[in-house]
């Protein structure tokens, strides 16, 4: 019997960032020294390694650019030969199809990310600190009154 | 924590988005992952035992093509467990394992009949299009309630045992 891998787990990183590009993430990650595969693509990265790793090397890079760095799961390791191009002679894989239509939407995607965090900073700014009005200290004295 | 059952079942903006909004994406890679990594057989190209087309019998009659069944078997147990979905309506293009329509009119007829909260939207096609898309998703997301994850639970069950042990 084969041996069975319960905790590893493979991701795509997808950049589709200005500033960061699929070469610099894949260095952030040698220089993290997690026990991770790390696969270069034309879209991104493929890392596959155990569970815990792999999440955090994903957090990090995700770090590099929030809103422009998409992640999705793969159940495929990186390289296996069910998948892999070169032992099956060439031509897309199976899935890169659809990854390719995605890939083209996801600059409007982050572009949508940044604007609703920026509206949203907006919203939880808190009010600024200042003296109170005699008039709204006033008012708050007659209402006390009142009561 | 709301399991969200995505439609494309494969798609990586609506499993980043739901991951992104805190809640855990229902996917099919997750479910391929299983087959691929956990069983100790080994045949290409993905590790097939006489349980699955039983399993898929559950979702769709002897009839149906094999297929159907065959993809019922993965995306069945993932129905099953959904609290919450989101379903995108014309999706540029399906190919491998999410290419058969009959099965896709068949996974969301049974989400639909599952009374479970589900977001139609239409896929974007341009920047404006993206931006609802986006807002429609967070707005969904945020309105889903807020479960406690896996963890946290497991967590919560042990607390009160150890309670009960110290009395």
């Amino acid at each position: 019997m084969t041996e069975t891998k319960n905790e590893e787990i493979t991701k795509y990183i997808v950049i589709s960032s200005d500033k960061v590009l699929p070469a610099d993430a894949a260095m952030r990650i040698y220089e993290s020294e997690f026990p991770v595969t790390v696969k270069e693509t034309c879209f991104g990265l493929i890392v596959t390694g155990p569970k815990e790793d792999v999440t955090a090397v994903v957090e990090n890079i995700r770090q590099l650019d929030k809103n422009h760095i998409f992640v999705k799961d793969r159940g495929f390791p990186a390289g296996d030969e069910r998948r892999c191009r070169a032992s099956r002679g060439g031509g897309p894989r199976p899935g890169f199809h659809f990854l390719r239509e995605e890939v083209e939407m996801l600059p409007a995607i982050g572009a949508a990310l940044d604007e609703l965090e920026a509206s949203e900073s907006v919203k939880k700014k808190p009010k600024e600190k200042c003296r109170l009005k005699v008039s709204d200290l006033e008012k708050i004295i007659e209402a006390e009154l009142s009561r | 924590m709301a399991k969200v059952f995505i439609y494309p079942i494969n798609s990586l903006i609506l499993a980043d988005l739901v991951e992104r909004f805190g809640h855990k994406p229902l996917t099919m890679m997750s479910q391929i992952r299983e087959k691929v990594t956990n069983i100790s057989l080994d045949s290409p190209p993905i590790n097939i035992t006489s349980e699955d087309p039983k399993l898929g019998l559950k979702y769709a009659a002897i009839e149906v093509p094999a297929g159907v069944r065959g993809r019922m078997a993965l995306i069945g147990p993932l129905i099953e467990e959904t609290e919450a979905a989101i379903i995108v309506e014309n999706p540029p293009t399906n190919f491998g394992c999410v290419g058969c329509n009959r099965t896709n009119e068949l996974m969301k007829y049974l989400i639909r009949s599952k009374n479970v909260p589900i977001l139609e939207v239409k896929y974007p096609e341009s920047d404006e299009e993206a931006r609802d898309f986006v807002n429609k998703i967070a707005e969904f997301l945020s309105s889903l309630p807020k479960e406690k994850s896996e963890e946290e639970e497991k967590a919560e069950e042990e607390k009160p045992e150890e309670k009960e042990d110290k009395k």
